[in-house]
């Protein structure tokens, strides 16, 4: 009797396109370690130099002699002008995918699909020039009421009486550059929830918000996340708008509706052309430290997808 | 508990299309009615007009009267909110939500009315319906893990369980044991015996044996052709219609001769 089954036991099809992802998720890596290794290496120069403690220095004179400088500053606006645009981005980003998904009507739902989706391929450089010529003249008086009647918090104390080029207008404009993305992906996600999931909350009888939450939520809260996350890494990451938004101050200034503030990749953008050896390593060094935090926040979100990977 | 239901001249449409035409019928309470029929008649839309999940299907609607204990379910001033937690639903494909508990998944829609419960009550809630859902003695060690962890046919008794929790007047069943193995399917016929001392019950099959096992009443559904709208060509007691049915397309369904 001739063995029937015999043959071969891995296809060639599989083989390959096994050896081929392999490849590319290595290539990935090498790529990611490559990038890491350059950046300490050209930042190591001028982190030895540095007079000043690297984590804790304001100031930003890496060629003066002897170099003063730290990330102080770049961190707080970098992280302060996220956390105001997430804290606005993603709430809205939220509520725009779920009426997309299951409020609006056809029509309307397609048209503001449609809208959210050209608003995420708007060049940043075109926010930039738009915030700063347009809306920022436009939401001054927000910022003066903002101070006016709630000045008693010190974020909101304005004492120069100046209310352009601060951290609030860049986080704001940050929130809109941003909100596409979220909406975008966020809506994706929900679109992605079974309708017998759909179906089974409103069969008991839930409300349309209910069934958001019964069926809704818990299906799409990785997705949820990772749309937050992609949003973050570009408000972490954006140059050449905050960099025409902000006024790069060296100092750290919580009166978020004052001019001031700084970030990482607005620093690098603005300092690199006249910045000597020592400055650009230290460049590098800020820019080492900007890709550690966006490695941190994805990791952080990958660990908050897989808690709930259980269930799915 | 248990209601009649009252279909007088609906037509259901999906957009323009007219899915199914000029259906009247009466369910009994406290009795399980069979709709069969051919696919594509409409026994499915029928179904999800009664408790207004046809709605939700982007431009459908209907026309003409759904009446529970004579009162319009499409009335103006009607809640489908309300309409859907009276009249309760199981579908073809065990549908529990898979992020809760069996715990959960049971009370899910007693956490939606606004009343709040002490949770010893909730207990016994979880209890007294995996008990008439035939699932207390498999579960009962278990009801806080995942309600996706259990077999296909647990899964549908326990999505049974989550519909009479909220303590409807009738249960809506399409196709609930399709997807599942013979003896899954016979533990939920089992159960849906028991069920109609208390509920009116209403359930899609294309299985003649199960409508025969299962109904005292039955409903056949029929389409002349693809594209045209579906029409209910008989409704009588099961036994009339499988030994003695009056019109030749009943006949000619039930005997197997066609569909
Ligand atoms: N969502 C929908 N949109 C448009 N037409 C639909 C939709 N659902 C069903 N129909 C149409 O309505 C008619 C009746 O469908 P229905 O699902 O009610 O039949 P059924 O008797 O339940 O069939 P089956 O036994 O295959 O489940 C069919 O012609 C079908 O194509
Ligand atoms: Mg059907």
């Amino acid at each position: 009797m001739t063995a029937v089954l015999s043959g071969q036991a891995v296809r060639p099809g599989d083989r390959v396109f096994s050896g081929l992802s392999l490849a590319a998720g290595v290539l990935v890596l090498v790529v990611m370690a490559a990038i890491a290794v350059f950046l300490v290496w050209k930042a190591i120069p001028s982190l030895t130099t540095d007079s000043a403690n690297f984590f804790t220095e304001q100031q930003w004179l890496p060629d003066r002699d002897p170099p003063v400088f730290g990330i102080a500053v770049l961190a707080f606006g970098t992280v302060l002008t996220s956390l105001i645009a997430m804290g606005i981005a993603v709430p809205i980003g939220f509520g725009v995918a779920l009426f997309i998904a299951f409020y609006g009507n056809r029509r309307v739902s397609t048209a503001l699909g449609f809208t959210v989706d050209l608003l995420a391929a708007v060049p940043s450089i075109i926010f930039g020039l738009w915030g700063l010529y347009y809306f920022m003249p436009r939401i001054v008086p927000f910022a003066e009421w903002l101070s006016t009647y709630l000045g008693w918090i010190p974020l909101f104390r304005n004492d120069l009486e100046i209310y352009t080029k601060s951290i609030l207008m860049a986080g704001v404009v940050l929130a809109i550059m941003i909100l596409p993305t979220v909406s975008a992906i966020s809506r994706e996600v929900f679109l992605q929830v079974p309708r017998a999931q759909t179906e089974a909350a409103l069969a008991l009888g839930a409300t349309r918000w209910e069934m958001i939450r019964m069926s809704v939520f818990p299906f799409s809260r990785p997705g949820m996340v990772s749309a937050a996350m992609l949003g973050l890494g570009r408000a972490l990451g954006e140059t050449i708008a905050v960099a025409l938004l902000l006024s790069a101050i060296f100092e750290i200034n919580w009166a978020i509706t004052e001019p001031g503030g700084n970030t990482f990749a607005a620093n690098i953008a603005l300092k690199w052309g006249e910045a000597a050896d020592n400055g650009r390593s230290a460049l590098i060094a800020a820019g080492l430290v900007l890709f550690l935090i966006t490695l941190a926040v994805n990791m952080i979100a990958r660990w908050i997808i897989a808690r709930h990977e259980e269930y799915t | 508990m248990s209601k009649r239901i009252d279909l007088v001249d609906l037509d259901i449409f999906y957009g323009d299309f007219l899915a199914v035409e000029q259906v009247t019928l009466t369910v009994n309470p406290r009795s399980v009615t069979a709709f069969i029929g051919p696919s594509g008649c409409g026994k499915s839309s029928v179904l999800r007009s009664i408790n207004r999940m046809h709605e939700l299907v982007p431009g459908a609607y209907v026309t003409g009267e759904v009446l529970l204990d004579n009162e319009d379910v499409y009335g103006v001033d009607v809640d489908p909110v309300l309409v859907r937690r009276t009249i309760g639903m199981v579908f073809q494909r065990p549908n529990p939500f898979p992020t809760m508990s069996i715990y959960d998944n049971v009370v899910a829609g007693l956490r939606l009315s606004k009343r709040r419960r002490r949770s010893k009550d909730l207990d016994d809630v979880v209890e007294r319906s995996l008990r008439s859902a035939n699932l207390w003695a498999e579960v009962k060690d278990r009801v806080d893990r995942p309600g996706a962890g259990l077999s296909g046919g647990q899964q549908q008794r326990l999505c049974i369980a989550r519909a009479i929790a909220i303590e409807p007047e009738v249960l809506l069943m399409d196709e609930p044991c399709s997807a599942l193995d013979p003896i899954s399917t016979l533990a939920i016929e089992d159960l849906i015996h028991e069920l109609k001392d208390t509920y009116t019950i209403v359930i899609v099959t294309h299985n003649m044996q199960q409508a025969a096992r299962v109904s005292s009443t039955t409903a056949f559904f029929n389409v002349n052709a693809v594209g045209e709208p579906g029409r209910l060509i008989e409704i009588g007691e099961t036994s009339q219609i499988f030994s003695n049915p009056r019109v030749k397309q009943t006949e000619d369904y039930v005997s197997g001769r066609f569909g």
